[in-house]
């Protein structure tokens, strides 16, 4: 495959992307620009249903999923980062390849057809895939020295649907090692960060999340890097310990290696400020 | 239960709960709709050693596969376990016979709301029915109006306002959400949804 030739994907954002995780949506695209991977926001697109929706009515749920199928055009694969949102739209399709009645409904309703081969794939997926040979290439600043706690969350770690599903365990550590940094083991990187608990029931994810972030401190991690923009939510805004750690989006790291300019407009909507750390690494001014 | 020997056998055995024709439907009813053979469990409680809430509900895991093997629907469909579980699959990995105990879950939950019996945390129910209003709104979430609307039906105005007020202060809340223009697609999609009667 070319190395130069812009590659083009139909992109999901996301409730959260689109909004308090803007760092992690704004990191990636920059990242994805760099790697020349052109991702091309579905229009118009809508929540994926989350697990709320799923909880209330798997119709709901399934509806709702599969409109933003519907509006991906043929030919490209489908993009997205959250592990929720691509497990539901992954999950639409294959509910709709068994019921072909409901398939049909929903293409008459909307007048468009929903593709049940269209690729979904995650963003690790596509930089595994895709990326590698451009990743070491386009490579701006070496991540050598940087610790960090591969916490990938549920939903990647242990995929809901477990029969039909990759495990994507491996894939942040084959990326990021690509640049440099060095993966720690030995910390809770796949205890769950509490999920909707985080705004129902405080009391109980604020003992977890200490657990998860004490033992990446414990184990001489610099930080933590998630792949999911809630775990990174709640792992920042649960933690209350005098001593933590930072805690990045994947995509942040990624875009700081391949020299990203515009990182302090991320980092400052972290709680927890991670450019000291960065700093005493060189990676930023 | 003779706490010495857990795996004792109870004393009176008049106490067992009756199977019944009745007993087997509820179970044959969750292992149709969740795809996943609770019969199976033999109790080894992998799954409640591994599940990062156990301490907050008032069954582990597998005694809640107990209920459904003792057809006890009442117990089950109204302890707090179904609603704490946040679907995590921790227990679903674990379990050494492959059951989808969080498959389970989530069908106990979708039968609790449809019984209508009493909810064990219906502030929980009440944080997901936020979140479908927005959705329904705005074709996606916002997350300040879903907290808020939380807020005033569960009355805890003055709960968590630190963190509320640094995630705003961060700019990690939006003040108005995003709406979708084709809004009309998205409140078809809400007729099939059960809905509070209140």
């Amino acid at each position: 495959m070319n190395p130069e030739k812009q590659l083009d994907f139909s992109y999901f954002p996301g409730c959260s992307l689109a909004t308090t995780a803007a760092e992690s949506n704004q990191s990636m695209r920059e990242s994805a620009k760099i790697l020349g991977l052109n991702l091309i926001e579905l229009e118009d697109w809508n929540c994926c249903g989350s697990s709320s929706a799923q909880t209330m009515c798997k119709n709901l749920s399934l509806g709702m999923a599969a409109r933003n199928l519907s509006l991906a055009p043929p030919g490209r694969p489908l993009v997205a980062m959250c592990p929720r949102c691509l497990h539901y739209l992954r999950n639409a399709q294959r509910c709709l390849k068994q019921d072909p009645q409901t398939h049909r409904e929903l293409e008459e309703r909307w007048g468009r057809p929903i593709p049940l081969d269209l690729e979904v794939l995650h963003f690790m997926e596509v930089l595994v895939r895709y990326g590698l040979d451009r990743l070491k290439s386009r490579a701006r600043r070496s991540l050598k020295g940087l610790k960090y706690v591969p916490y990938y969350g549920c939903t990647l770690f242990r995929p809901p649907a477990l029969k039909q599903e990759r495990y994507y365990q491996g894939e942040m550590a084959n990326i990021l090692g690509a640049l440099g940094a060095q993966a720690i083991d030995g910390a809770y990187a796949n205890r769950c960060c509490g999920s909707f608990l985080s705004a129902t029931d405080p009391e109980i994810v604020i003992p977890l999340v200490n657990e998860i972030v004490g033992s990446a401190v414990q184990a001489q991690a610099h930080c933590l890097v998630t792949a999911c923009a809630m775990c990174q939510l709640n792992l920042e805004i649960r933690c209350t310990m005098k001593t933590r750690a930072p805690v990045f989006h994947f995509s942040e790291i990624l875009a700081l290696a391949l020299g990203a300019k515009d990182y302090e407009q991320w980092f400052i909507r972290h709680l927890t400020d991670p450019r000291p750390l960065l700093q005493s690494l060189g990676l930023a001014a | 239960m003779n706490p010495a020997n857990p795996g004792a056998m109870p004393a009176a055995p008049q106490e067992l709960p009756e199977f019944t024709p009745h007993t087997r439907r509820l179970l044959e009813e969750v292992e149709a709709r969740s795809e996943a053979e609770v019969s199976r469990c033999y109790h080894c409680g992998a799954c409640a050693n591994g599940c990062p809430f156990t301490g907050a509900m008032d069954y582990r895991p597998n005694q809640v596969l107990r209920l459904l093997q003792y057809g006890m629907r009442q117990e089950v469909l109204s302890c707090n376990t179904i609603w704490i579980c946040v679907g995590c699959h921790t227990c679903s990995s674990e379990c050494p016979m492959a059951i989808d105990i969080a498959a389970v879950m989530e069908t106990l939950r979708h039968l609790a709301v449809e019984e209508g019996v009493a909810i064990a945390r219906p502030d929980i129910l009440d944080f997901h029915e936020a979140v479908l209003r927005s959705l329904e709104s705005n074709g996606r979430a916002h997350k300040l109006g879903i907290m808020l609307r939380h807020k005033v039906r569960t009355r805890s105005w003055f709960r968590d306002m630190d963190v509320g007020l640094r995630m705003l202060a961060k700019r990690k809340l939006d003040l108005r959400p995003s709406r979708i223009q084709a809004l009309h697609e998205i409140k078809d999609l809400f007729s099939c949804y059960w809905r509070e009667s209140k």
